[in-house]
């Protein structure tokens, strides 16, 4: 028997991933895939939560409107730090993040 | 010699997307009042999906070539699409592929293409962030599901929070904001979830400001892409 407790859980461990790759990769590229890996582990949270809320029978659909800002603002988000990954490769020559040192001091 | 990513992605995928389709919308026979929930749902098919979900999560932060990563994570996204089908979310699951596993890896694979980012040959990973990362991920994981295993809103299943779709509902839809559109109330009396439909109606009653405002952000962002994207005049400048 599924339960929304199993799709919690998944959303969860896919945040953990998506925070461990975030912490342990120097990639920037693999950063910011980690990155819409944590915020669609919401979005499964959300989805999972809307599904079980009932409202007049049928699933609450403020969290699906909550859900498709999200993607919104992801997608937008994703072509501006890209844009920025690209600047940075321009003037550094690599997309590491051991060489943005610059507010090291 | 190892399968290339991208075949390996498309054999798995594709044949995913097939079988949930097929076992989620199997013909019922018309005497029964259809029920778009999925009472039927084999158990077996919610794990396979998050276990493809989770692999394809775990391939994206292991692999040492960032053009595997990208790909593990458009499959990583086609089966948490599928997972979202299965909550009866058709209508996210359907952008969830149109936007992450189309436009947003296709951004992903230009920009790694454009830079020419090689695999980290040769290089040490950093140990002691490898550590810190699974230590925090384990402790992560520990806390939900302590928390969730704590909880009885948890325990919900779609067997004992089913959808009801009657004309009561219409009724009610009716009642909570505006005038029900016939198109909605149609599908509903029919036993069908107007799944777009109703998250349009949510959309444009309640958060028609906020549509905009993300339109604006949109305008915003590329605008933005254009001037961060555009080289400096000066010769030798920092751009």
């Amino acid at each position: 028997m599924i339960t929304l407790g199993h799709y919690l859980v998944v959303s969860g461990m896919l945040f953990a991933l998506g925070l461990a790759g975030v912490i342990a990769r120097r990639n920037i590229l693999i950063i910011y895939m980690c990155l819409e890996m944590m915020l669609s582990a919401a979005n499964l949270a959300l989805v999972g939560f809307s599904r079980f809320h009932l409202v007049n029978g049928l699933p609450d659909y403020t969290a699906q409107s909550l859900v498709f800002f999200t993607i919104t603002v992801a997608a937008a988000e994703v072509a501006v730090g890209l844009a920025i990954i690209v600047a940075l490769f321009r003037s550094k020559q690599s997309v590491e993040t051991e060489v943005i040192t610059k507010l090291q001091g | 010699m190892r399968l290339p990513p991208l075949a390996l992605a498309r054999i798995i995928g594709l044949p995913v997307c097939f079988l949930t389709w097929g076992v989620l919308h199997q013909p019922r026979p018309s005497f029964i009042i259809r029920i778009p929930t999925f009472p039927r749902m084999p158990p077996l098919l919610f794990y396979l999906l998050a276990a493809i979900t989770l692999g394809f999560g775990l391939m994206v932060i292991t692999a040492r070539n960032p053009v595997t990563s990208a790909l593990s994570l458009a499959s990583c996204f086609v089966g948490l699409a599928a997972l979202f089908v299965s909550l009866d979310a058709y209508f996210i699951g359907t952008i969830q592929i149109l936007v992450y596993a189309g436009a947003v890896m296709v951004l992903f694979l230009f920009i790694i293409m454009l830079l020419d980012i090689k695999a980290e040959e040769g290089k040490q990973p950093n140990l002691a962030a490898i550590v810190s990362g699974v230590v925090v991920a384990v402790l992560l994981v520990t806390q939900i599901m302590t928390v969730v295993g704590h909880t009885k809103l948890a325990e919900q299943t779609p067997q004992n929070t089913p959808l009801v779709l009657n004309k009561e509902t219409t009724f009610e839809i009716a009642k909570f904001g505006g005038p029900a559109l016939p198109t909605i109330t149609k599908d509903i009396e029919a036993g069908t979830l107007p799944d777009a439909k109703l998250i349009g109606f949510t959309l444009f009653n309640q958060y028609g400001f906020h549509i905009q405002v993300v339109g604006l952000l949109l305008l915003v962002g590329t605008v933005g892409v254009v001037v961060l994207s555009k080289r400096e005049k000066t010769p030798g400048g920092a751009a």
